[in-house]
């Protein structure tokens, strides 16, 4: 066991593994989080908390997550190299830990020129997989990047992202591979759509045999709405979004497309469970937490297993 | 070179709003050859705010020059007799922002910048210029095949492209090319993507500004 998280636990015996996802508020209210959290209760392993996705501001990820460890919940704490100096990130990563957080995903984030901020200056001191080998020197070797000893040793469960969809495709598992070199210990991908392009990028990675070396959990984000599907496939850079789902929601009618959705989520659950090489998912509901026991409860994934 | 664009004339209208004469400096180095602070460029913005004065009622005078370079103090020199002998009230330099700055240092009158310095580039097609060098202080581009991820990156990374890669172009915009595609296909090409999986180590960033106002010492060239 290198931290003892309960996704590690869960991972390591080989269970499938589910994974959540939640977006803290714009604001202070606590209230928001505790019923996000709630409807994920039960229903998967580990709670990624977004650090400012999009570059938007909202509640620190640290805090969020130590709300969820107060709910007896799992965070998963999700940290960009955005708006953090290796220095502020090291500091960062230790008082995580000291909150009794033990997964950690590391990202180089949303660049700002999305978010409500355009006008920020932006740091980007490290990238990603430095971050990855940061969190590994200071768990495996208890020193920080100066080469300072670590008062207290941080064990984190170390966690990645990856765009099996973003181009050149042929680089993506090599990225992979470099991000396994770093010292990852799981991957959550970009959410899937385009299956076929997903099987292809799992067959490349399970023959580079990096499926051994960490466990990969697919990301699936339920389609809203036609709405949305138009919006992922046109403005989402790096997503692929396959015609035929758009086709499929624009043939029910309106309020019948969340549902058709779900179905489209559920059946995506199905095809990735039995795809080499992968070890769980990652369900990112955005903003529609409370559909999550649904989804999981039909893809058959209820009841997560319990852990010692 | 330095490549610059100069601010709208707006706002240089503003900042000469209390003036009735001035000394308007170009300069003939990166300035002239992109097109922003040459001869030419003192030219049409003198006469651009003789002009818009002129509209406003108000005299205005502007003596027009345009020197070697705005960088050397020896050519900041050639404009004493103009501003200590003509009574000019202030200087609009249209160098790069170190002109300006020299020649506050030098002159006693408040100096103004005409143009907004935008980044060390070069020229795409006529009238494009591009950003190239960030001026990191510690050149490493021949490891990505001779395209600087620092400047050329929109998060400046190291080791490879980011999810939002998309078509050979940038999450940020599909105006700017995804440095990474550019690198990867590059050592593709030259047989060096094996170098292209070896991650490359966290950047020392003090030779760039991190480390403060930087300074060049060449000992042997002293006199």
């Amino acid at each position: 066991m290198k931290a003892g998280s309960r996704l590690e636990k869960i991972l390591s015996s080989g269970q499938f593994a589910v994974t959540g996802e939640l977006g803290p508020p714009r604001g202070a209210d606590v209230e928001v989080i505790k019923k996000k959290a709630e409807h994920l209760r039960g229903m998967v392993d580990s709670i990624n908390v977004t650090d400012n996705q999009t570059s938007v501001v909202r509640m620190c990820s640290m805090a969020v997550c130590k709300l969820l460890l107060e709910m007896g919940l799992e965070p998963n704490l999700q940290m960009t190299c955005r708006d953090r100096n290796r220095i502020a990130i090291q500091s960062d990563l230790l008082g995580a830990y000291a909150l009794g957080i033990k997964n950690v995903l590391c990202l180089s984030g949303d660049h700002n020129k999305f978010g409500d901020h355009p006008q920020a200056k932006n740091v980007f001191d490290i990238d990603s997989m430095q971050l990855i080998q940061t969190v590994k020197q200071m768990r495996d070797d208890g020193k920080l990047l100066s080469g300072q000893e670590c008062e207290g040793v941080p064990k984190f469960f170390i966690g990645a992202a990856v765009n099996p969809f973003g181009d050149p495709f042929d680089f993506r598992p090599i990225r992979l591979a470099k991000k396994v070199a770093a010292g990852v210990d799981f991957i959550q991908t970009q959410c899937i759509y385009n299956m076929d392009k997903f099987r292809e990028y799992m067959k490349r990675v399970v023959d580079m045999g990096l499926a051994e070396k960490c466990y990969i959990l697919a990301g699936i984000t339920p389609l809203k709405s036609l709405g949305m599907a138009r919006y992922m496939a046109r403005f989402v850079p790096g997503l692929d979004v396959p015609d035929y789902y758009l086709k499929r929601l624009a043939g029910v009618e309106k309020k019948k497309q969340a549902e058709e959705g779900i179905k489209i989520a559920v059946e995506q659950i199905q095809e990735i469970r039995e795809i080499e090489g992968v070890a769980g998912i990652h369900l990112m509901a955005i903003e529609w937490e409370h559909k999550v026991p649904e989804i999981i409860k039909a893809a058959g994934l209820y009841p997560r297993p319990e852990v010692e | 070179m330095v490549v610059a664009e100069r601010k709208p004339i707006k706002e240089i209208l503003a900042m000469m709003a209390d003036y009735k004469k001035i000394l308007l400096v170009g300069c003939k180095g990166c300035v002239t050859v992109c097109c922003a602070g040459g001869t030419k460029e003192v030219g049409i913005l003198a006469s651009a705010l003789r002009i818009a004065k002129k509209k406003e009622g108000k005299p205005f005078e502007v003596i027009e020059k345009t020197l070697e370079r705005q960088c050397d103090p020896e050519y900041i020199e050639q404009v004493a007799p103009i501003v200590e002998g003509e009574g000019v009230e202030a200087i609009l330099s249209m160098a790069c922002s170190v002109g300006p700055q020299y020649l506050a240092k030098r002159y006693n009158v408040p100096v103004y910048p005409a143009l907004n310095t935008t980044f060390i580039g070069g020229s795409l097609e006529h009238g494009v210029w591009a950003e190239f060098c960030q001026a990191c202080g510690n050149c490493i581009i021949h490891y990505f095949g001779g395209i600087c991820p620092i400047a050329r990156c929109s998060k400046s990374l190291l080791n490879g492209p980011c999810g939002g890669s998309a078509g050979g172009k940038c999450e940020v915009s599909p105006e700017i090319d995804c440095a990474w595609h550019l690198i990867y296909e590059r050592m593709k090409a030259l047989g060096k993507l094996d170098e292209l999986t070896k991650i490359f180590p966290i950047k020392d960033w003090s030779t760039s500004r991190d480390g403060g106002p930087r300074k060049v010492v060449r000992e042997d060239m002293k006199l």
